[in-house]
């Protein structure tokens, strides 16, 4: 019977090691701290949803050790940072360590800058086939991640200073769901990237995120959207903190999705074929990363009808944005179906998730530039 | 086989396909781009000034307007509906089976075709073999059936996350539900009631009472969405559901009060908050419940949702000064009114009708010239129109403070003959106490021929020599008099045009130049005198002066495009709100919810749940085991579970 042993799975709990318990610990901990301090801010829901995300996130960090880590070191820095503005606004431009590197404002224009940094070293890392190099660039789209996490934590912080009633999550406009949409869509790669070893394939997402940073530069820059702004009354509750995420991991991941598709559809076509991964492998990832993807979209589309019926009179109001909404979701809806039930695989469903990218960026973007509606907290 | 038979089943088949289902997604996803490209439920003037009628008649035909409620929209869910059953009840059976079946009935014979499959030479102890295999089966999770063969052999089939076909049932299922919840909640008894001719929309505005009874909706309507405005104090017992270009009256078995309605406003202007503090009245209410709703926290009362939606004027009480504009006197007179009456202004073939239509005591609009700056609140502002014997009316809005626009402070005031265009702004340059008086009292002397002389005189005195000849001095005073002549009786246009008649064309330029210069130093002699009426202190010649006269006299020119003699200063309010609020019955929002569940439980087990097969054949005749392994998913995770299983089980055989 020895060798039963050899193949025994092991349940998670039985996995975990006191570097687990620990954190989970200090994540607990963490949240009791918040609570205790700022209890008579929060309604019952925003508890639960404390207590929920020190639970979800020490479950992720358990499955994830790197994004415990992640989560450790956002806290950390956040921290440090709102230690060093000491209840002044106004010290985020005098302070050194604050002007230079951890304002909400810095840490997301090192977090732009290094998601830059990221793409070319990953392309170069492709381009000498250098597993080192390749290394690198993973290590530096940690780090703008970890900045990214940094700037929205203290941007959270530093709303408050503004004035107690103007304080909220920063997922309340395009600039800050921008910033969370460059988050989400490189976690979800560099998940993948430790899973099943896709180094390569860094360069290609990081088009995307790039993309979206230069929309972050623009927008700070020429429209000085980076200043805080209070939140209209349809936004004042507690659905935003999970409508506005569950609805950017959707957007990530199908942005992921589209990017493999690419390399998918390039590969395919005998361009880099011989550096990227083979063929099943970003099939699979295209079709993982688009399930996961689907799966939120549609949780958030449900949780925003939810918010929509509380806020606006009904849960479905064919708005512009629930409208292309559920348009995004019968596109994907459509793509898995060909998948699952046909069995289609090949340079359809790349072709497919890559139009699908335009359809869902006019989702997220198209609609607030070019369409009215309720949804119009987003202006350009 | 009979044709017919054949023919409802091929219907059916394909109504039941994939690929029809695909085709209906496509087709839903199209229309309901339609519905975003093309605002919808827009007043229907708007729609035939922007297509024309032709277009207008086609697209109202169509029921562009109103896509997510037209016939052929839901015709296609319904479709979606019926598709989507049928695949359940086509499917269901077969999903049912292959969750439940072990698929015990595999021969060896088949497994071997399989292209997952490998082959171990039994080398320990049969009995212990078979326990360990089992075993291995338990620990991955697998359920399993032993089934002895003819010739000794034992099958043990097994399986793991079946579960998964829930999913296909879950997701499926969840469609049909939501939908329903959809169709329930849609305004479906309405429309065959409108069909059958029971029921027609009311297009003209009409006090409630006076709404015809076909174009009210009874108390047991099982689901609406209307509105309701509700001024400060007044109490309603029907919401207004608007259907095309229309609307109905929806009876409600209640009435709903307003005692207070409030706006809270951020330090930067933005709105804060709405609140309404609302009372219920209902016969069956000993008391009357009194709540205060505000947005994202609604009253739901007898199954009628109440929710904070907007504001608007309910009927705010108004004090004007009123300038007669081409009038020589610098004296305002007074005019009341409130927001949704009218009032009138001259008379005889001169009369003008006031409709009050609006006020709005905050407006919070980004000054700045490139747009970057903050937006600021510049103080409340009044919406009014002015309609003269003939019906013909302009609509204006002037804001009651002065504004200040590059540093300098103005009263603006925008009109425009239809919705259409944008407020044409006029600019009155405010006086050093911020107030309208002082380009009043300008304005009532550059239109006072009797004071011409007088600063003819003065310019003259200041500009000529004591010494200077008589004739010359007369001449200079006589076209001083002449050109504000002109200028009073149309501004720089007026004077443009004389220039025109007068002077040849190579001179025009040399000539405007020399009248603008004149009429700058002649209103600085004007705005003093009109000072001096009114015991001011003096203006004095300095560069903020000559800006100040430039701003009059622009003014003062564009005054001739108003579009009427009168200017509206608001001087007094007595703010009164109204609330809006959505009133919802939703009897079909519990089955959206159930089947978003249900939605999400599909998609997480159809994704997330691997349906996976193992056989096990083992043959001691031969020292065989045969190993098969199945998925109705292949992909990479697959391949991967199936490697390491095959070496496992080697292990354990061998």
């Amino acid at each position: 019977m020895s060798n039963t042993l050899d193949y025994q799975q092991k349940t998670l709990l039985q996995r975990l090691n006191w570097q687990d318990w620990l954190y989970a610990l200090v994540v607990v901990a963490g949240s009791i701290f918040a609570f205790v301090k700022y209890a008579h801010y929060m309604d019952a829901y925003e508890v639960a949803f404390l207590f929920g995300a020190a639970a979800l996130f020490s479950y992720l960090g358990w499955q994830w050790k790197s994004l415990g880590k992640l989560v450790i070191a956002v806290g950390v820095l956040s921290l440090a940072s709102i230690a060093l503005y000491q209840g002044d606004q106004t010290r985020a431009t005098e302070v050194f360590f604050l002007k230079f590197l951890i304002s909400s404002q810095s840490a997301i224009m090192w977090m732009n800058v290094l998601f830059v940094l990221a793409m070319v070293t990953y392309w170069f890392a492709l381009y000498r086939r250098s597993a080192f190099t390749a290394n690198v660039a993973s290590a530096l789209t940690w780090v703008a991640v970890l900045f990214g996490f940094v700037g929205l934590m203290v941007r959270w912080y530093e709303s408050y200073l503004i004035g107690v009633d103007v304080g909220h999550i920063p997922v309340s406009n395009l600039y800050e769901v921008f910033v969370l949409f460059c988050l989400i869509t490189a976690l979800l790669y560099l998940h993948y990237e430790q899973k099943l070893n896709t180094k390569q394939l860094g360069g290609f997402v990081l088009l995307v995120i790039n993309a979206a940073v230069g929309f972050i530069l623009w927008y700070t820059f020429d429209r000085e959207a980076h200043n805080i702004q209070p939140l209209v009354p349809a936004l004042q509750s507690y659905w935003m903190k999970i409508h506005v995420p569950a609805n950017f991991v959707g957007y990530g991941a199908f942005s992921l999705a589209a990017m493999v598709a690419l390399a998918y559809l390039l590969s395919s076509k005998g361009v880099l074929t011989s550096r990227l991964p083979n063929l099943e492998i970003l099939d699979d990832l295209m079709y993982k990363s688009i399930a996961v993807g689907f799966a939120f979209f549609t949780i958030a589309t449900i949780l925003g009808a939810m918010w929509a019926a509380e806020a606006w009179g009904g849960y479905w109001s064919w708005d512009p944005k629930e409208t292309w909404a559920l348009i995004v979701w019968l596109n994907y809806a459509a793509w898995l179906h060909l998948r699952m039930v046909k069995g289609l695989r090949g340079p359809l469903l790349a072709w497919w998730s890559l139009i699908g990218l335009i359809i869902t960026t006019f989702a997220f973007l198209g609609v607030n530039m070019f369409l009215s509606g309720l949804h119009s907290y987003g202006t350009l | 086989m009979n044709p017919k038979l054949s023919f409802t089943k091929n219907f059916l088949d394909l109504l039941s396909s994939m690929r029809f289902a695909v085709s209906l997604l496509s087709v839903l996803g199209v229309a309901s781009v339609i519905g975003t490209v093309l605002k919808q439920n827009e007043p229907y003037e708007n729609y035939i000034v922007k297509f024309g009628q032709f277009w207008f008649a086609l697209f109202e035909y169509l029921g562009l307007y109103d896509v997510y409620h037209s016939v052929w929209f839901l015709v296609i869910l319904l479709f979606l509906v019926i598709s989507t059953s049928l695949c359940i009840y086509r499917n269901t059976p077969a999903m049912l089976k292959e969750w439940r079946t072990f698929k015990d009935h595999a021969t060896e014979k088949s497994l071997r075709a399989f292209s997952h499959q490998a082959t171990f030479n039994l080398t320990a102890d049969y009995a212990d073999t078979k326990q360990n295999l089992l075993h291995f089966l338990n620990a991955k999770g697998f359920k399993y059936k032993i089934k002895a063969q003819e010739d000794g052999s034992e099958l043990i089939a097994a399986k793991a996350g079946t579960h998964q076909r829930w999913g296909y049932i879950f997701t499926h299922v969840a469609m049909v539900v939501i939908l329903f919840g959809g169709l329930l909640d849609g305004n479906l008894p309405f429309k065959v009631q409108e069909m059958l001719g029971y029921k027609r929309i009311e297009t003209l505005d009409l006090p409630v009472s006076k709404v015809p009874a076909e174009s009210r909706m009874s108390v047991s309507n099982p689901s609406f969405r209307g509105n309701m405005t509700l001024a400060e104090g007044s109490t309603h017992n029907v919401a207004f559901l608007r259907v095309r270009d229309g609307y109905l009256v929806q009876e409600l078995p209640f009435a709903v009060g307003l005692k207070d309605f409030r706006i809270e406003h951020y330090a930067t202007g933005q709105p804060k908050s709405f609140e309404s503090d609302l009372v219920i009245f209902d016969p069956e209410l000993k008391e009357p419940i009194t709540k205060t709703i505000s947005v994202n926290h609604p009253l739901t009362y007898k199954g009628i949702a109440i929710y904070q939606s907007d504001f608007q004027d309910g009927g705010t009480g108004l004090k004007f000064n009123v300038w007669n504009l081409f009038s020589p006197s610098d004296k305002s007179r007074e005019l009341s009114g409130a927001i949704f009456d009218e009032g009138a202004l001259g008379e005889g073939d001169d009369l003008l009708r006031v409709e009050y239509n609006d006020f709005r005591k905050f407006n919070i609009i980004n000054m700045s010239p490139d747009g970057k700056g903050k937006p600021h609140n510049v103080g409340p502002n009044v919406t009014y129109k002015l309609r003269d014997s003939r019906g013909q009316a302009i609509e204006y809005v002037t804001y009651m403070q002065p504004m200040q626009i590059d540093g300098k402070f103005y009263f603006l005031s925008g009109m425009r003959e239809t919705v259409q265009e944008d407020f044409r702004y006029l600019r009155i340059p405010a006086d050093e106490d911020l107030s309208i008086d002082g380009f009043m009292g300008f304005r009532a002397v550059m239109l006072d021929a009797s004071k011409y002389q007088e600063i003819a005189k003065r310019i003259a005195k200041k500009s000529l020599e004591d010494s200077a000849n008589p004739e010359i001095k007369k001449q200079f005073e006589l076209s001083l008099v002449r050109l504000l002549t002109i200028f009073a009786q149309g501004g720089y246009s007026e004077v443009a045009k004389v220039i025109e008649q007068s002077v040849p064309e190579k001179e025009r330029e040399a000539s405007a130049t020399t009248y603008i210069k004149m009429v700058n130093i002649a209103a600085y002699e004007a705005y003093n005198m009109g000072l001096e009426l009114n015991k001011k202190p003096l203006l004095k010649n300095t560069s903020e002066t000559e800006a100040l006269m430039r701003d009059s006299l622009n003014a003062f020119s564009d005054m001739f495009f108003y579009g009427a003699p009168y200017y509206l200063q608001l001087n007094q309010f007595e703010h009164k709100e109204a609330s809006g609020l959505q009133l919802t019955k939703s009897p079909g929002q519990k089955w959206v919810y159930l089947g978003s569940v249900i939605l999400v439980l599909g998609i997480f087990s159809m994704m997330y749940i691997r349906e996976r097969r193992i056989w096990l054949y083992l043959k001691p005749s031969a020292n065989e085991v045969h190993f098969a392994m199945a998925s109705n998913r292949k992909n990479l995770d697959f391949e991967k579970e199936f490697s390491l299983y095959r070496e496992q089980l080697a292990g354990i055989v061998s």
